[in-house]
């Protein structure tokens, strides 16, 4: 990796050291992405439970008596119907309706969060700065606010073992509460298409926390897991990822987001966009591809339907949990319907591709498709 | 942590190759060839390796196959010249076998080589040891 760059490091950087973990360079942090391999991580999280260092995520705080009014114009959603103790996946777009970034907004009493990527956390800022009015303060929190996510089927048990009831908080709602001796915020969201939380904490206490939770979480098979199965586990729930299905040249309709828009409410940065885009229609959508073979389809893969290109990949993996290659990729409209045969280009080669519903992956008592995960 | 053998040589694109001497005295010495250690710990899950066809005949440094890992895909190229005798089969159901054992059952495959002095150009393990120690 590269060391001669000096690359940011997150509280649990020394746990990490000493876990064992690989670190990559990730958006300017020094990030684990594996601690033994990528895809038994996948599949802990799938079985039991697993735990994730996303402290290079950004926090912005946002206050004042202008707050409210101020982010339900920036946000294609009708943040009003937000209460205070609920979170919300949503987008900061441009005036094009396309993507600045993807994140999550959280409602506290008096003040709100927005969870951004850590690549877009500087373009958030002055994207807010330059939107900024009376009555409405920002301030960027990323270093003083960790974050661990504590994702998969066991994970609500082992916050009971550690005397942390969250058995009746609802999918996107967050609690204050404390864990292992510090105080936390845990909202029931995640990014791995399980059941699962995210924990915020303050800078000096992850360690304490993370390594609370590894002892805690041990005998329900808890395992701490690096970036890799965290994109692994995203593409097989059919999550974006900034970058790849979500960036300045894509609004949400071509992304599978379109959920995410409030067309009817309020006026909102993009608005005008999207309405006439939703009047005449859009050319492309963000399907599901299952690939013959093994090889694997990465972002910029061209997909074609006979001799024609039709589309391209934007993010291809292994699929530990179907054992086969997956992409998603986005095509034409008229190429889009599920159980479609298509090709897709690897390496000079063509490989048959099958277009199928996503989300590829699926977890047991699942009620909506559409339900969206933090940001990446 | 991960162990060399002394009497094997290395490539600058982590390759190992082990030579086993010919049973017959006129015939050319065969080149065990795999991937090496940090090299499939800097690959991550192996999930599918494309070998050549047997017969097929190679020059040192040629692209002779890929290895796909859940991250990325690496090429593999052949340290020295010669034909394809054996490949290693059963990487086509347990792909991996190149992370859990890069130095025995996930080598890739083996060439009768047409020029032994090529192995002069290649690394010791000690001189492997001390490159793969300047790209960590």
């Amino acid at each position: 990796m590269a060391t001669a760059r000096a690359l940011e490091r997150t509280p649990l950087h020394e746990c990490h050291a000493a876990l064992g973990a690989r670190l990559v360079e990730f958006a300017g942090w020094a990030m684990p992405v594996q601690y033994s391999s990528g895809i038994e991580e996948h599949l802990v999280v799938r079985r039991a439970a697993g735990l994730f260092d996303v402290s290079h995520m950004g926090e912005i705080v946002v206050s004042g008596a202008g707050a409210s009014a101020w982010l339900e114009w920036l946000t294609p959603s009708r943040l009003s119907s937000l209460r205070p103790g609920e979170a919300r996946y949503t987008a900061l777009l441009t005036t094009d309706g396309t993507y600045i970034d993807d994140l999550l907004v959280y409602r506290f009493e008096h003040h709100y969060w927005l969870v951004v990527n850590a690549a877009n956390t500087q373009a958030v800022l002055a994207w807010l700065q330059q939107q900024l009015v009376a009555g409405v303060e920002v301030r960027d929190a990323s270093r003083e606010i960790a974050l661990v996510a504590l994702q998969g089927p066991g994970a609500e048990e082992i916050l009971r073992s550690l005397q942390l009831d969250v058995s009746r908080l609802a999918p996107f709602a967050f609690v204050e509460a404390e864990l292992c001796g510090s105080d936390v915020t845990v909202s029931r969201t995640g990014y791995t298409g399980e059941d699962g939380f995210e924990i915020y904490l303050a800078w000096e206490s992850a360690a304490r926390v993370w390594n609370g939770l590894l002892d805690g979480g041990a005998n329900a098979g808890l395992a701490p897991c690096g970036l890799g199965a965290r994109d692994t586990l995203r593409l097989e729930a059919a999550l974006a990822l900034y970058g790849h299905e979500i960036d300045r040249s894509v609004t949400p309709f071509e992304s599978r987001l379109g959920w995410t828009v409030d067309l009817k409410g309020a006026d909102f940065v993009g608005r005008e966009v999207l309405l006439a885009l939703r009047e005449r229609g859009f050319g492309s959508r963000l399907i599901g591809l299952e690939l013959g073979g093994r090889r694997i389809a990465r972002q910029g893969a061209p997909v074609f339907a006979g001799d024609a290109e039709v589309g391209s990949v934007t993010s291809g993996s292994w699929s530990p949990s179907l054992e086969k290659p997956i992409a998603l990729a986005r095509v034409s409209h008229r190429h889009s319907a599920a159980g479609g045969a298509l090709e897709v280009g690897v390496r000079n080669r063509r490989e048959a591709a099958r277009v199928v519903r996503l989300p590829f992956y699926k977890r047991r008592g699942e009620e909506a498709a559409s339900e969206g995960g933090a940001t990446a | 942590m991960a162990n060399y053998p002394a009497d094997w040589r290395y490539s600058e694109e982590h390759e190992w190759v082990q030579v086993v001497a010919s049973e017959g005295a006129d015939e050319q010495d065969v080149a065990v060839i795999g991937i090496t250690d940090f090299a499939q710990a800097e690959l991550g899950d192996v999930v599918f390796v494309e070998l050549p066809e047997l017969g097929e005949s190679f020059s040192a440094n040629d692209e002779i196959g890929t290895i796909e890992s859940v991250k990325a895909v690496g090429e593999i190229y052949t340290p020295v010249s010669g034909e394809v005798v054996e490949i290693n089969s059963s990487l086509e159901d347990k792909p991996e076998q190149v992370n859990e054992d890069p130095h025995g059952d996930g080598w890739l495959l083996r060439l009768k080589m047409s020029d032994a002095d090529e192995l002069g150009s290649l690394m010791e393990a000690a001189a492997y040891e001390e490159f793969v120690g300047s790209e960590e």
